[in-house]
């Protein structure tokens, strides 16, 4: 568990909501949640969910602060955007179960095995690397994820799907060795660096 | 009529080589009939799609869509941005309208782009392919095109979900919208009525990472074309097309089904209703082979 954490639980002893409110992307908007249920009725993956999004909101606000960032439930989102267009009230829903997964992130508490949080970790060091996707790198490291062994079985299993992609054109082999990616590169470093910098730093400020 | 202009956006999977390059490869055709010019984005880079969020938060991301949005307005800030893929759209748009609604965020956000010499003033409209070809072009024009009608063909309209929510298309519902089947009828086929799992989700993303709870939902995609007697489904997505087409295999074996459905492009039909070569509409990026389009671009 970070300091950060620690300093978090600290800062919002008795109140989980405000530390959503502050720190969490469209956090503010948790309070408005009048406990419909549309929103858990309509996502696709809704029965996975340890807490349907109805659920995390009223947790929100009952001070369930470790239940909810420690639970796999936010890492369910597809993003298939059902919830937000068929909410009542208009909460921006997908963003906040976003916003949400992201910040146990930067805690340090979200669920460490959860398949979807390694894969969109791996996915976002590929793309920011080089500021575009490296398809056959991102493909055989989420086979890897779990360990060479796993690894070995998965892309046995995966091999026909591969040799598809491969015959068809949509694969690039050379990719593992060779991918240019932006030639702005160092800039993109560069304005996520201090993307993420203000990010931190409004976050203190908020937490302070 | 006057050649129409964009600024272009084709995203990470219609480069060379990546897996919706047969996509990118039947837009161009498309457009070459439509004279439209597709001006790319100068070193445009990732949207951050679907998943960026764990490792990205809310403003690395804004800004990371804003550079493109920033290098676009500085090369034709006349020109509408357009996007082929649902994903980038979808983070493109997204990010203009809500730096547009949030002060503090656009200043952040050009605070970030200042790293760069870049500055970011949400001056050009962000639209997708599909409203281009409706509203700026129109369903009628569309038609008019059309050299090789696909007549007997039968196929299933799915819309998918992000070329869809959150923002859709002007004029069409979320829960039922209609603009894919009416570009099936446009070029002269015939859609499936009533294809219940138009709007369904693919498992996007979580295709991947949650490979047996996505197929339950794809097995359904496709048994619903099934049902409604389509010859092959039809997306304007690009994680849809591989997520639908790709793991029918797999499919297959775990639910002794016999699919083998072809998953194409709305492009690529209308590259061959136009008179296109197969090849020149990416048909050989199939890997389920689409052959009654084959056959029928095939034919002088």
């Amino acid at each position: 568990m970070s300091d950060l954490n620690t300093a978090m639980v600290e800062k919002y002893r008795n109140s989980f909501l405000k530390e959503v409110e502050a720190n969490v992307e469209e956090g503010e908007w948790v309070k408005m949640c009048m406990q419909c249920g549309v929103c858990s009725g309509s996502c696709p993956l809704g029965p996975y969910w340890e807490h349907p999004p109805q659920e995390i909101f009223m947790m929100i606000r009952a001070g369930e602060r470790d239940e909810v960032l420690k639970s796999t439930s936010m890492w369910m989102c597809t993003s298939c955007y059902n919830c937000i267009v068929r909410c009542p009230r208009e909460l921006p829903i997908t963003h906040i179960m976003h916003g949400l997964a992201h910040y146990a992130e930067r805690l340090g508490i979200a669920p460490r095995q959860n398949p979807t949080r390694k894969f969109a970790l791996m996915f976002w060091d590929n793309l920011s690397k080089t500021g575009r996707v490296n398809e056959p790198v991102l493909g055989v490291g989420l086979y890897f994820m779990n360990g060479i062994k796993e690894g070995i079985r998965t892309a046995l299993r995966m091999a026909p799907v591969g040799l598809g992609m491969l015959r068809t054109k949509r694969f690039n082999p050379f990719a593992f060795l060779f991918h240019r990616g932006c030639k702005g590169k160092k800039d993109i470093h560069k304005i996520i660096r201090k993307a993420r910098e203000l990010e931190l730093a409004k976050a203190a400020k908020f937490g302070g | 009529m006057a050649k129409k202009e964009y600024m272009f956006y084709p995203g990470c999977s219609a480069e060379r080589l990546a897996s919706a390059s047969n996509y990118e490869v039947s837009v161009q055709a498309m457009c070459d009939v439509l004279d439209i010019q597709l001006n790319e984005i100068p070193d445009w880079n990732c949207c951050g799609a679907s998943i960026g969020y764990a490792g990205g938060g809310e403003l690395p991301r804004l800004a990371l869509n804003a550079r493109n949005l920033a290098i676009a307005e500085q090369e034709h800030p006349e020109q509408d941005i357009v996007a082929t893929c649902a994903a980038c759209w979808l983070g493109a748009r997204e990010t203009k309208d809500r730096l547009e609604e949030d002060s503090t965020l656009m200043r952040e956000t050009n605070e970030a782009l200042a790293e760069a010499g870049l500055k970011y003033e949400a001056k050009q409209r962000v639209r997708h392919m599909v409203e281009v070809l409706i509203e700026d072009i129109g369903y009628e024009e569309l038609g008019s095109h059309v050299k090789k009608p696909l007549s007997g063909m039968k196929i299933a309209g799915y819309v998918g979900c992000q070329t869809n929510r959150p923002f859709g298309i002007e004029g069409e519902s979320f829960e039922n919208p209609k603009y894919l089947d009416k570009m099936i009828e446009t070029v002269g086929a015939e859609p499936v009525e009533k294809y219940d799992k138009k709007v369904q989700c693919c498992g996007g993303a979580l295709a991947f990472s949650e490979p047996e709870k996505s197929q339950a939902m794809i097995k359904d995609i496709i048994e619903a074309a099934y049902d409604g007697g389509a010859d092959m489904i039809v997306t304007p997505c690009p994680v849809c097309q591989l997520n639908v087409e790709v793991y029918q295999g797999q499919i297959n074996k775990k639910y002794r089904t016999k699919f083998e459905m072809p998953v194409v492009y709305y492009s690529q039909l209308m590259g061959v209703a136009y008179g296109k070569s197969a090849k020149q509409v990416g048909l050989d990026g199939q890997v389920i082979r689409a052959r009654k389009l084959e056959e029928l671009a095939d034919k002088k």
